[in-house]
């Protein structure tokens, strides 16, 4: 059991379709939730630490729409955002930043072009490049392929080997989903994160299962995640981010004590 | 009437300006983005933002010709507060990609964050999420950007390098990281610098950015 080397970071992820929080299951099918801002905020105040937009459309619209979305939730939520979806250039990462984004989490953008990591972490740092793998597990071989489209398009990518390979091109930190566990809320892939973690040299954010505080402390000191992004639990307000940090806390996990 | 209180931000080409701007019209300030040096020499109080690597933000200091009046404001015992980078280069100089001359406020050196324990264990880089603060103990100099911040209060790190002071008395925060202390926050008379970021810690940032503000 590893004991975590910092805080381990709550983070609320929001995926987003136009101007409304969504949320899927399996990464396919979703229901509509409400307005992104507005549970940014109430995320906020009940003492989240982070949060991660995802634009759920970008590749439908062959970008991020979420400029507007990070411009109006960076006037009351001072907490690190991170955006995701459909970024494929610098540029796009730049306008991103100026809206409000402290970080950019690249998927599709970077299998299809790796360089795409150095050029963002060379221009504005490699604490603001985050690479999102969507993984799901090959029970034949026993390991896991990285997907992208939301778990729609298949890659042929070894997720160890990507996650190595872009660390070194310069992403600071692994946001990493699991498709198979994804909206299910019966734990994260704890296997997964762990084969993952113990490759790379950056933080490793787990996403995908979150239901119980269980499952936190799983994948926190078997999984040696450093931060789990959670979702579904959040906006069907089965938890909220108080409880799910008391909970935590108590099972020994070291979360930002407020 | 209350007087307005203004703030200076430098846009030295990096940071995340916008949430530095919104968190200090949170905390009641008129916060102002320039990259004019003249901007810089008649503020009343200034904020130097700055990610990434120390040479890059020292270069686009220089590029856009701001060294010398951030060296005059200095000097005029206002206000300042110099974030994240912003903080290392108070130093003298730095040892990321090479070396490289910082603008000197403060002596010491700015390093790499160990990666390994000397028992031989990995952690993570960059140092990633909240860390406690802790204070040393120091007779009381006066306001401080810490006023009313208690000891285990979190703030936001992110970082791969770490300021090292050569002085003591300049460190003005802690926090520990793996079993490592780290160097939180740095002070010289009315010169302040924050490794974490202010304007990404919740309340307890709020908190810091007010101090400053109120600091005369």
């Amino acid at each position: 059991m590893l004991q975590p080397a910092g805080n381990f970071r709550i983070i609320a992820r929001l995926d987003v379709k136009m101007d409304t929080l969504i949320k899927g299951i399996h990464l396919e099918g979703w229901r509509k939730v409400g307005d992104p801002g507005a549970f940014a905020q109430r995320y906020y105040d009940q003492g989240i630490d982070e949060i991660v937009y995802m634009d759920a459309v970008a590749s439908l619209y062959n970008r991020n729409n979420l400029a507007e979305v990070l411009t109006h939730t960076a006037k009351e939520v001072f907490i690190p955002i991170t955006v995701g979806g459909g970024i494929r250039s610098l540029e796009d990462a730049d306008v991103l930043l100026k809206a409000g984004a402290d970080k950019i989490a690249i998927n599709t953008g970077a299998t299809k072009n790796p360089r795409l990591i150095s050029e963002v972490s060379n221009r504005f740092g490699s604490q603001c490049v985050v690479l999102s793998i969507e993984a799901k597990k090959d029970d034949r071989t026993g390991s896991w392929e990285a997907l992208t489209d939301l778990g729609r398009e298949h890659t042929g990518l070894d997720v160890l080997a990507w996650a190595q390979r872009a660390c070194e091109l310069g992403a600071g930190e692994i946001l990493l989903t699991s498709v198979d566990q994804d909206g299910t809320r019966r734990g994260f892939d704890v296997e997964l994160t762990r084969a993952v973690a113990d490759a790379v040299p950056v933080p490793v954010i787990a996403s995908g299962g979150m239901g119980t505080a269980d499952h936190l402390a799983a994948v926190a000191f078997e999984g040696h995640a450093n931060a789990a992004a959670i979702a579904s639990l959040f906006h069907f307000e089965k938890e909220d981010p108080d409880s799910i940090r008391a909970a935590a806390l108590e099972l020994g996990i070291p979360v930002r004590a407020i | 009437m209350s007087k307005e209180k203004t703030v200076t931000i430098v846009d030295a080409g990096s940071g995340n300006l916008l949430s530095v701007l919104r968190a200090c019209e949170k905390v009641g300030a008129t916060p102002k983005i320039t990259a004019i040096e003249g901007d810089i020499l008649a503020a009343e109080r200034l904020i130097l933002p700055g990610v990434g690597a120390f040479g890059h933000v020292m270069d686009a200091i220089s590029k856009r010709g701001l060294e010398e009046a951030i060296h005059r404001f200095a000097e005029t015992g206002r206000p300042y507060l110099g974030i994240c980078v912003g903080m290392q280069i108070m130093l003298d100089e730095s040892h990321e990609f090479g070396r490289h001359g910082g603008l000197g406020f403060i002596s010491g050196a700015v390093e790499a964050i160990p990666d390994t324990n000397p028992d031989g264990t990995r952690h993570k880089i960059p140092h990633v999420g909240w860390g406690e603060l802790s204070f040393p103990d120091a007779p009381d100099n006066g306001p401080s950007l810490f006023s009313g911040v208690s000891a285990g209060e979190s703030v936001y790190f992110v970082h791969s390098f770490v300021a090292r002071p050569e002085n003591p008395s300049n460190v003005a925060a802690s926090t520990r990281y793996d079993g490592m202390e780290l160097c939180a926050a740095i002070r010289a008379g009315s010169l302040w610098g924050c490794q974490f970021h202010p304007e990404k810690s919740g309340p307890t940032g709020l908190r810091v950015l007010k101090n400053f503000i109120e600091l005369t």
